[in-house]
């Protein structure tokens, strides 16, 4: 039912990359990015590629949920390829009626699909060996400085940490709802598209009232237990970069290095 | 033992804005609690008695009258947090006051709150833990415990602000039979061997006769405060304001009645077992004593 529902992706471990600092995770995760688009021929993607590969022999992820991961992007490679290929004027490799396939068409097509995939599978990664806890901490943490500028940044993360907290607790009232109204005659699965979206209002204003409700509750608790915002607040977990981290980066611009110099040979 | 919290005179009434009618939840209304008491506060719904609870730690303050926590007054907003730091509150629903995804990251909350630096959070939280007895499940998702687990986990949230009272607002109406066994363990454990002052407003008969002390409440006024024993006497009188009485109590209450003399103070169900098996022998050797005297008569 409902409750089987997983919230984010993480798949935990115990591998170098779950142990790293997730600040670490996302600043190395942001420096792949770059480095994928700073790739400029087709030749200079295997090092990002080969990286790949091997943080996920590292990470210990199966690779079934790579799979999994990429599988909803085909159609966008596949759009992006096709418009590539033959829109792409160039040195013509073969001419078929209207049809020419250029040789700057099809190496830009094949960078693209290379570029989106490893984009995909590689911000995965960081999911997959980051708890959603972990995450919001370490946005918080990154964006610190921003709260100079006034932005409410220990409020958005306190916000994400409830919101994840409370998904299960309101899955599990959404199934208490959904099978009240079904002992009450409610029909949810016949009649067409309008009938089913007005099936869900008997289940959507219970759950909205209980939803203000543990609000409610919630804020007093918090109250009670003293909360007052950020300010002078403390942390139990302090996070720490280790010498992993420092690996992790010093592999990631080692990379961009090697990137920039195939660039560089290839011309 | 000194009063530890004393309101003195305390109305409060809810208004709605511009209401020229708000509705009184009590009046004029004087409770003493002492260091290191248990006590109890029974009456049936909207006597007034969770109104009166949020009082104990500022949530809400007195339209009248005066509370205070320790010698400091709740209406002084600079002891706000001190206040708060002395009386800690556990609510009935354990899902809607754990804030955090992870057992652990819960309990330090409001440590983190009140700004005890990193090294103490820890050592504070896994001697918290351990006390409620949840220490094994301290890495798991609050979502995946029990729901005696969770409230437990709110106690140990609380109990690691070390807090010298705690209130506690029918901390186990929303639990199964086995869940309410753990939370009054812990919650016993804490007054009897750690000196904690508990409050705790209960619709259990049971929950309340294990207290020091019980005030019955009534459409917000103070109808008895008493010890168990005292208060439960009373059947007739607590009935009438829609409470009930301990089974045990209850059974020695309609035996009375019913002509065979029980004490009316029992509470316990080894003391009513007691009585009865009393009441058993004193019957039989009374008919046997009359069956001896029949015989000789003959």
């Amino acid at each position: 039912m409902l409750k089987d529902i997983t919230i984010g992706q993480f798949f935990p471990g115990d591998s170098f990359i779950h142990k790293m600092d997730p600040r670490m995770k996302i600043i190395a995760t942001l420096l792949y990015i770059i480095m994928l688009f700073v790739a400029s021929h087709p030749l200079s993607l295997i090092v990002g590629i080969l990286l790949l590969v091997l943080l996920y022999q590292v990470s210990g992820i199966p690779l079934k949920m790579v799979t999994k991961s990429l599988k909803p992007v085909v159609p966008v490679i596949l759009f992006t390829s096709v418009l590539n290929i033959f829109f792409v004027s160039g040195e013509a490799l073969f001419k078929f009626f209207f049809i020419t396939i250029t040789k700057e068409g099809l190496t830009l097509a094949i960078l693209m699909s290379l570029r989106i995939l490893c984009l995909i599978a590689g911000s995965s990664l960081l999911t997959y060996t980051t708890s959603p806890i972990e995450l919001t901490d370490a946005i918080e943490r990154l964006l610190n400085p921003l709260k100079k500028f006034k932005v409410p940044v220990h409020e958005l993360s306190m916000m994400m940490t409830i919101a994840l907290r409370f998904i299960p607790t309101l899955i599990e009232e959404t199934d208490k709802i959904i099978n009240a109204q079904k002992a009450r005659g409610a029909d949810m699965e016949s009649g067409g598209l309008m009938q089913r979206a007005k099936a869900l209002v008997p289940i959507l204003i219970p759950l909205f009232v209980s939803s203000f409700r543990r609000a409610d509750e919630l804020a007093m608790a918090m109250e009670c237990r003293c909360y007052r915002g950020g300010d002078g607040r403390t942390r139990m977990k302090q996070l720490k970069y280790g010498h992993r981290d420092w690996i992790a980066l010093a592999v990631m611009v080692l990379c961009i290095a090697a990137v920039l110099l195939l660039n560089h040979i290839l011309g | 033992m000194s009063d530890f919290i004393e309101a003195r005179g305390i109305s409060f009434s809810y208004a709605m804005d511009d209401d020229p009618n708000p509705i009184r939840v009590f009046e004029d209304l004087d409770l003493k609690i002492k260091e290191g008491e248990m006590v109890a506060i029974l009456g049936h719904n909207g006597s007034g008695k969770s109104t009166l609870a949020k009082h104990f730690n500022a949530i809400l303050m007195p339209d009248e009258g005066m509370i205070t926590v320790n010698g400091m007054d709740t209406r002084n907003g600079d002891l706000l947090y001190d206040i708060r730091q002395e009386v800690g509150m556990v609510f009935q629903n354990p899902d809607n006051q754990i804030v955090a995804t992870v057992v652990e990251e819960d309990v330090a909350f409001g440590l983190e709150n009140i700004g005890v630096p990193p090294a103490e959070i820890r050592t504070r939280v896994d001697d918290a833990l351990e006390r409620v007895g949840i220490s094994e499940y301290k890495a798991h998702a609050p979502h995946r415990l029990s729901g005696g687990q969770k409230q437990r986990v709110a106690i140990a949230g609380i109990i690691a602000m070390r807090p010298r009272c705690i209130v506690l607002d029918e901390p186990t109406a929303m639990l199964d039979p086995a869940g309410r066994r753990e939370v009054m363990k812990t919650i016993l454990d804490l007054n009897k061997n750690h000196g904690i002052t508990i409050v705790i407003i209960t619709h259990y008969m049971d929950e309340a006769a294990q207290c020091d002390r019980v005030v019955v409440m009534d459409s917000g006024s103070i109808l008895i405060d008493s010890t168990p024993e005292d208060v439960f006497s009373h059947v007739r009188m607590l009935k009438s304001v829609g409470l009930d009485v301990p089974q045990a109590t209850e059974i020695c209450y309609e035996l009375n009645k019913a002509g065979y003399t029980m004490p009316t103070e029992v509470l316990s169900v080894k003391n009513c077992a007691d009585e009865l098996q009393k009441l058993i022998e004193r019957t039989y050797a009374a008919k046997r004593k009359a069956a001896k005297l029949g015989s000789k008569n003959k």
